[in-house]
């Protein structure tokens, strides 16, 4: 047993370092920055100024259609779109490239919400607190709102990024050499599923156990003016 | 001065200020008593534009307000300069230590330095007896404390007004009397306050001019002389806190 595990490990690691991680990481930051810009179009209320106002509600009407279609829709099958119909509608894309849209649009568009939900927890009383010392909405955000809704967006986000870790294996299903592919790829020679297919399942176990670690970190740094942390 | 002239406040079909006209003196000390649910709050918060009235007019000054009309964003910021709010439950931001509570909004909004701001919200603290806690978070420090530094933090903005919605209505009695003393303080060194209150010993004690607002319209408009000793039957029910009225609805 001993030995399987030695000889397919590296190919594992391997996949893990190329594909998984890389592809988890670059997919959640790039839905991070989608979900925060989602969540702000529908959170913030455009002022009356109707050059601003219109183009707002088109924008927030984009966002609110964006995050029904993703949510709707099976990941599998919006991985499937991508990669396999697109060039049909003559885009052609690597798997790679497919993959990061796919896993990026999916987690955006689940983070969106969290993130909303954690600005609408920040009470109405520290906007009017912020008002009447004349901060702008934006310096609100910034300064006063966002810092105390990270807090509350972290454990959540946590989930969707460890969600995401085990979701790309998924990407094996558009050829992608990622690591659940390769442990079927070992197993259809050295015929040991049971092995092979709890490797790497301990090989995800590891990862995300660092996350969640790397979560209870952030939660610590983020949460020290909350009563009863430690300062 | 600031003077609001009839203005009206709807919630849905719920008048809560009905037409209501009212002056607050400079310098002075404006206690604003009535029952729960009258509009007191209603009024101090259309004061600082947290509340927009569907009429009347704001003259504040130099400044000249039409609530019907849109409030420009240059409007709005001066007449909130002038002011400084205090709110019931302090509403410090839990994610700033205390000294960043008060050095925030002057560094940030007024442009001044960080070292001007923090000496002066040090020498705020220590006016009301809390240097001690400038590092620390607001979670760590009990009501009382708390208030006081919020009323560190809008002392530190330079208001002409500092308006206070039932500053010490969420503390107990011992916490509230640390708050009163401040501001009973301030309103000796001829800081202009507008004060929302259900303390009536406070009231009488601090007060310069007295408005009782009720149902949305004002009662009394006058000196707490007056209104302690030579009042209206309704006043004195209210007073001596057996208003039981059969005809309220």
């Amino acid at each position: 047993m001993w030995h399987i595990i030695i000889t397919s490990l590296p190919a594992m690691l391997t996949a893990m370092i190329q594909y998984t991680i890389p592809l988890a990481v670059v997919s959640f930051i790039f839905g991070l920055i989608l979900a925060v810009l989602t969540a702000l179009i529908k959170f913030i209320e455009p002022s009356e100024n109707k050059l601003i106002k219109y183009p707002w509600l088109v924008l927030r009407a984009i966002a609110n259609f964006y995050v029904w279609l993703f949510r709707s829709t099976p990941l599998l099958v919006q991985l499937f779109i991508i990669f396999f119909g697109l060039p049909s509608a003559g885009i052609q894309l690597s798997p790679f490239i497919a993959a990061v849209i796919g896993f990026s649009l999916n987690t955006g568009a689940y983070a969106s919400e969290t993130i909303r939900s954690a600005l609408l927890s920040v009470p109405q009383d520290q906007w009017d607190a912020a008002f009447t010392l004349n901060f702008t909405t934006r310096q609100t955000l910034t300064k006063i709102v966002l810092p105390q809704a990270v807090r509350i967006a972290l454990p959540p986000l946590s989930n969707s990024f460890i969600g995401l870790v085990k979701d790309t294996s998924l990407a094996s299903s558009i050829t992608i050499l990622e690591m659940f592919q390769v442990s079927q790829q070992i197993t259809a020679k050295n015929f040991e599923p049971l092995l092979m297919y709890s490797l790497a399942a301990f090989l995800y176990a590891v990862i995300c156990s660092l996350l969640t670690l790397l979560q209870h970190y952030l939660e610590r740094r983020t949460s020290k003016y909350v009563k009863g942390s430690e300062a | 001065m600031i003077s609001v002239k009839n203005i009206i406040k709807k919630y849905g079909s719920k008048e809560v200020l009905k037409n209501l006209s009212v002056d607050f003196p400079d310098g002075k000390t404006t206690v604003i008593l009535g029952p729960s649910g009258s509009g007191k709050s209603t009024l101090l918060r259309s004061l600082d534009l947290l509340v927009r009235p569907e009429s009347g007019t704001l003259s504040f000054g130099d400044l000249k307000l039409d609530y019907a009309q849109p409030v420009s964003k240059k409007l709005s910021f001066d007449v909130r300069k002038k002011t400084s709010m205090v709110f019931q439950n302090w509403n410090l931001f839990p994610n700033l230590t205390v000294l960043q509570n008060i050095t925030t909004a002057p560094e940030t909004v007024l442009g001044k330095s960080k070292e001007e701001t923090e000496a002066k919200a040090k020498k705020l603290l220590s006016q009301v007896g809390l240097a001690e806690y400038a590092d620390r978070y607001p979670s760590q420090l009990s009501g009382g404390q708390q208030q006081r530094i919020s009323i560190c933090r809008a002392l530190a903005m330079d208001p002409e007004y500092i308006l206070l919605d039932e500053p010490t209505s969420a503390l107990d009695p011992e916490l509230e009397n640390q708050v009163l003393l401040i501001l009973e303080d301030l309103s000796k060194m001829g800081q202009a306050m507008i004060i929302v209150t259900h303390n009536m010993e406070f009231a009488r004690s601090v007060a310069d001019k007295i408005v009782f607002v009720e149902d949305g319209d004002i009662l009394f408009d006058g000196t707490p002389d007056q209104f302690f000793n030579h009042s209206t039957t309704r006043i004195k029910d209210f007073l001596s806190g057996i208003t039981f009225n059969d005809d309220a609805k």
